[in-house]
Parts: C-alpha cells; sequence; structure tokens
C-alpha cells in the first residue's frame, strides 16, 4: 500500500489533535507515515503516532528547521517525498501549513488543494468555498497530491500502526536560510483548548461592549469546556487578544458548535467560522445577518441570556 | 529602493460569487471587480515605506483587461507606476501559474522588495507569496504585522499562531501583510488626477517572455471535478428572549448531547 506522508503539527513536543485527525484520514487513503519537522521528538510522541496509525515516522529532530520561516521545512519535507514516493501528502490547513504546501508543491512539480474538509479514497478533495455557499470537488492531476485539511474535519480513530521511526538529516540550503526567526513571543494562554482546534467556540462581539464584558464569555466558555473566540470589532478595541479573531484575518474555525454572542455576522467574520456543524446565536437585532446561520437563536440582552445559560449548564452538570 | 506590490482584482466582497458552469472558473463578469481588500493593506505599507526610506512604487497585477481598474486605484493611492499581465491565455491559471507568471515578472525588475497581501479573498489560498519567494531563491518574510526596513536589512514581526515571531532578512525580499498592520489611505481627489497621467506597462504572456505551455486552464495541476450549491442549511429556530433564553438554549444544548 503506498504511503500517505502527514506532516505532524506539534508544539514544544506535544503533537495537536489536528495531527490525529490527519492520521486517521490517512488509513483510509493508504498507509500513513508521520513526518515529524523540528525539535522536541519524544518516544511518547512516537507512540501517539503509532496508536492512530502511523506505519513509519520519518524524524527530523533538528531545531534548526524553526530557525527560518517556512523554507526548511518545505526543502525537507521535499526530501523525504522525493524518498518515500508517496501517494499523497496531508498538512494542516494553517497559515504555515499552506505555505510549506505551496513551496512543496513547486518542489515536487505537484498540484497543491487548500482548506479540504473531506478527502475520499480516490483522492478527491471537497472543499467548501465562497463563505460555504459552494461546494467543490477537486482533484489534483499533475505529480502527487499535496492537500491541507482543515482541524476538526474528522475525528480521530486509534489504529495500531507499525511506528518505525526513519531518521532523516534535515535539508537546508543557503537559500532556505534567507529569513531567520530572531525572537519568539508567544502570547499568554489560559487553560483553555486551542481556537483553531477546539470541539466548541465560545465568541464575543462589538455588543459583548468592553474587556470586562468578556467576563460572561469566558464563564460560559469553562462552563462548556470551550475555547474563546472574537469579532475583528472586539479585537481592534483591544478588549481581546488579536490571536482569537475568528474570521477572514483571524482563524478559520469548523467546531461542532459555535456560539456567536453579540456578533452582527459580516461577511469577514463568516469565512472563519461558516464550516461549524451547529450555531447558536445570541443579539439583540433580530435582523443581524449572523441569524441566518443559526440552529438555534435567541433575540435579547447577551448580559441576559448568557450568564443565565452558564448558569442552567452548570446546574445540568451537577 | 524599488518596491513591487502585487495587487489582485477580485469579486466585491458582498456580491454573491459562483462558479462558471462552461469551465468551473470564478464567474469574474457576475459581479463589480475591486480591489482585493487585503491588498490594501499591502499598498498602504509600501507607500509608507517609500516614504520613510525614500524610493518608488510599482503595482504590478495579473489579472483580464478590467483589472487595470485595480491598478488605476494603487495608483490613485499614490504608487508611481503600474504593470498589467493581461492575456487571454491566462484565465484559468493556478496558483502555480500565477506565481510563476508574478515570479517571472518581478524577477525582470530588480525590486529590493516585494509586499503581498496575506490573501485574496477569491481564491483563499493565501500561497501566493511563498510560492513567489521559492520561485525566486529570496527570503520570505510573510504574515508581517509590522514591517521595518534599514539600510539593506528588513525586519519584521510575523503573526502565528501563537502569538508572533520577529524575522529579519537581507533584501531584496519578499513579504505579505495583515490586515491589522495599518489603516489604508482613500485616494484623494488629486491622487484620482495624477494616476491619470501615470505610466502602466500592459504586459502580454509573450511580451513577459513566459511559457505559455505553463500557464492557463490547460497547464493547471488540479481540476475542479464537480461543484454544487451548498444544500439549503434548514431555517433554525430563533426565539425571543422572555426572560428565559438562556435556559431555551441549556435544553436545545441538552437535546443536542453538548451538555
Ligand atoms: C480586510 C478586512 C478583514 C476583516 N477580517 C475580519 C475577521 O477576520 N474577523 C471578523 O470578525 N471581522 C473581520 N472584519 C470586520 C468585519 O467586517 C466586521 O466589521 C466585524 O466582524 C464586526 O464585528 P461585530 O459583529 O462584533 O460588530 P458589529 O457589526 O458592530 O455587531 C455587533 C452586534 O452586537 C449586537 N449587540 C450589541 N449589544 C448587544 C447586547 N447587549 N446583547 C446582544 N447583542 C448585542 C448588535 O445587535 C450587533 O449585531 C474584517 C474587515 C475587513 C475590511
Ligand atoms: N493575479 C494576481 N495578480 C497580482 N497579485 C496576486 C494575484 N493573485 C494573488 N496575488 C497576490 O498574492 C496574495 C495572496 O493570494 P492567494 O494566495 O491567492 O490567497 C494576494 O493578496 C496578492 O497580493
Amino acid at each position: 500500500m503506498a504511503e500517505i506522508l502527514v506532516v505532524v503539527e506539534q508544539t514544544d513536543g506535544t503533537i495537536k489533535k489536528v495531527t490525529l485527525e490527519l492520521l486517521t484520514l490517512a488509513q483510509s487513503l493508504g498507509s500513513p507515515s508521520a513526518v515529524w519537522l523540528g525539535s522536541g521528538y519524544t518516544d511518547a510522541a512516537g507512540s501517539s503516532l503509532a496508536e492512530y496509525g502511523a506505519d513509519k515516522i520519518y524524524v527530523s529532530d533538528s531545531s534548526e528547521l524553526n530557525d527560518f520561516v517556512v523554507a526548511p521545512k518545505a526543502e525537507t519535507l521535499a526530501a523525504i517525498m522525493a524518498d518515500a514516493a508517496p501517494a499523497a501528502v496531508l498538512i494542516a490547513s494553517t497559515a504555515e501549513g499552506k505555505e510549506i504546501a505551496g513551496r512543496l508543491a513547486i518542489k515536487a512539480n505537484s498540484g497543491v488543494i487548500t482548506d479540504a474538509v473531506a478527502v475520499s479514497a480516490d483522492l478527491i478533495a471537497t472543499q467548501s468555498v465562497f463563505g460555504g455557499s459552494t461546494i467543490v470537488q477537486t482533484t489534483v492531476t499533475t505529480g502527487t497530491p499535496i492537500i491541507t485539511v482543515r482541524p476538526n474535519s474528522t475525528t480521530p480513530v486509534a489504529k495500531a500502526g507499525a511506528g518505525s521511526r526513519v531518521d532523516v538529516a534535515a535539508t537546508i540550503s543557503a537559500a532556505s536560510r534567507g529569513a531567520k526567526v530572531t525572537g519568539r513571543t508567544v502570547a499568554q494562554k489560559g487553560g483553555r483548548p486551542e481556537l483553531a482546534e477546539a470541539a466548541i467556540v465560545v465568541s464575543g462581539g462589538r455588543g459583548v461592549n468592553g474587556a470586562d464584558g468578556f467576563g460572561v464569555i469566558e464563564a460560559l466558555a469553562d462552563s462548556l469546556g470551550a475555547a474563546v473566540g472574537a469579532s475583528r470589532a472586539a479585537t481592534d478595541a483591544g478588549w481581546y487578544p488579536h490571536q482569537y479573531q475568528v474570521g477572514q484575518t483571524g482563524k478559520t474555525v469548523s467546531p461542532q458548535l459555535y456560539i456567536a454572542n453579540g456578533i452582527s455576522g459580516a461577511i469577514q467574520h463568516r469565512a472563519g467560522m461558516q464550516t461549524s456543524k451547529t450555531v447558536i446565536v445570541v443579539n439583540k437585532d433580530p435582523e443581524a445577518p449572523i441569524f441566518e446561520l443559526a440552529d438555534y437563536g435567541v433575540v435579547g440582552d447577551l448580559f441576559a441570556v448568557v450568564p443565565q445559560l452558564t448558569d442552567e449548564i452548570e446546574k445540568r452538570k451537577a | 529602493m524599488k518596491i513591487a506590490v502585487c495587487v489582485k482584482q477580485v469579486p466585491d466582497t458582498w456580491a454573491e460569487k459562483k462558479l462558471r458552469d462552461d469551465d468551473s472558473t470564478l464567474d469574474r463578469e457576475a459581479a463589480d471587480g475591486v480591489m482585493n481588500e487585503l491588498d490594501e493593506y499591502a499598498v498602504e505599507e509600501a507607500l509608507r515605506l517609500a516614504e520613510a526610506n525614500g524610493g518608488e512604487v510599482v503595482v504590478v497585477t495579473m489579472g483580464p483587461e478590467r483589472a487595470a481598474e485595480t491598478v488605476r486605484k494603487a495608483l490613485s493611492m499614490g504608487a508611481d507606476a503600474g504593470v498589467h499581465l493581461v492575456d487571454d491565455s491566462l484565465h484559468g491559471s493556478d496558483a502555480l501559474a500565477t506565481s510563476y507568471a508574478l515570479a517571472e515578472v518581478l524577477a525582470a525588475r530588480n525590486f529590493d522588495l516585494v509586499i503581498f497581501g496575506s490573501e485574496s479573498t477569491d481564491a483563499r489560498m493565501s500561497v501566493v507569496p511563498a510560492m513567489v519567494a521559492e520561485r525566486l531563491g529570496l527570503p520570505q518574510v510573510t504574515f508581517a504585522q509590522k514591517v521595518d526596513v534599514d539600510g539593506s536589512k528588513v525586519a519584521i514581526q510575523r503573526q502565528t499562531e501563537y502569538g508572533y515571531d520577529d524575522v529579519e532578512a537581507e533584501l531584496p525580499a519578499v513579504v505579505s501583510v495583515v490586515e491589522k498592520i495599518n489603516e489604508p489611505r482613500y485616494p484623494s481627489f488629486k491622487g484620482i488626477m495624477a494616476a491619470k497621467k501615470k505610466p502602466v506597462e500592459t504586459l502580454t504572456v509573450a511580451d513577459a517572455g513566459l511559457d505559455a505551455a505553463k500557464l492557463g486552464a490547460t497547464a493547471a495541476w488540479t481540476k475542479v471535478a464537480s461543484f454544487a450549491a451548498r444544500p439549503p442549511k434548514a431555517a433554525g429556530t430563533v426565539v425571543t428572549d422572555e426572560g428565559d433564553g438562556g435556559a431555551k438554549i441549556a435544553t436545545y444544548l441538552t437535546e443536542q448531547k453538548f451538555v
């Protein structure tokens, strides 16, 4: 069975959930091979990858891969791809994942598809485009399909793989050393799940009316074990940090449940949350366009509705 | 300093977008064309860098005849000159082909800095800047929320999943900018009048010395097999809060097994 390369998303050695999703997808396409690019590889990480189906684990455990922007990862991945001759390469559809995919496509003379929400056994990718109004089936006609897949597109399913480790030296040419990372700033991260990966996202917009107002949003999020998101109106006003912006120029999320509070539903916001499975809306304006997406909506003041909802959830959990 | 800024004309953000039945490409006739709104930030940043460091700003676009309006808009914001690659054979080009064409046009003009938007609102791939950097073998300093040029160096803050990275590179380099970097200016009346006299070089595929076999729909490495309108979502339930709105949502969430 042909190999399916899955690029591992990890921070400091911790594997992200999207990687397990991609391995699960790869199980249905061929023999999953995980590709680890960067420092921090551990046997425990290897075991998790094998648990979700990785037959092979290519490990390029070099801190240099993180010292320069994108190019070294694309170059090392291209070398692995040339040796492995896989049937497809799967990468998480994050900003950096897409950049790696784009550069890899040129190096490997292969077509690239971004933002897939599903990939069929015959390697046809499904994309949801134009703000979710159109569903497109796309195939790669030249080279090896390179497909970036959105987080939360599949549910991880464990299936033991052989997990044999193959060490690979990083390939970093002079041209790949052009953009040097000189500093890294990690914004404060609370105990909540990561926005792009969360199964539930609770968001606040201009209606939250200030940084303090986000207290009610966070309380609801915590009652559901959810991540917190924000509209650009809220991040621009400085009420919530920019990393939590959902939308065209923020994060794309595709959770099981999205709760939009005090958000009108501008096209740029919808672009980042339209593929959410279930949408709940709280807004005092019955004409707000976000109601068009609602599975369940309440026209009302979020400062009354949201705390009551949080209390009810806490009661039901007790 | 010679700065290129790559802009794309896209269907109006608010217009309904659809694919053509004949060749499954975006129907660009169906809606008004506007400058990709994320490219306005790229134009603004180019103008600011030229104002601060001295230099010239050249706007570069690939697109149908009417994309000339978008070049004109960048000129009326203050760019000095335009390059418009226009040729029927370009229709249907994918990101790989677009990056090839742009890279060749840029390489022939020796820029110190090439600035892109972070994403086109129609294709939404966010790959063209990285691809152009790859093709030109230039440093990729993309997703910048801050750009500083100092002599022969460019330093940016690269927006990341977790915050940002500080990144440095020698010029020439390829930059893309995110929307929070600046506030794009509106063209002034004077700017609009001045734009009419600014030089725009219109190039065909042959003029630009491009290999036609690498361009257009037939050269695309991906193919839309089929497409369909998303089945309309069943209308949801919307209720007015009568003091029990939160409880009602809780009941719904329990029914749906979220709680
Ligand atoms: C280039 C560009 C990129 C952009 N990218 C993004 C992006 O990534 N993400 C994004 O979100 N936006 C983005 N935007 C901005 C977008 O166009 C909207 O301006 C923004 O989404 C509006 O945020 P909002 O819904 O919170 O605010 P508003 O549109 O002001 O809506 C506030 C809503 O809150 C309701 N409300 C007020 N008070 C209450 C209350 N007490 N209880 C209940 N409801 C209340 C109001 O009825 C209203 O519907 C972008 C814009 C541009 C030009
Ligand atoms: N046809 C084009 N002409 C000029 N610039 C383009 C074109 N297509 C894309 N770009 C640039 O590449 C960026 C990213 O586009 P994309 O990869 O399509 O999301 C845009 O913001 C533009 O700066």
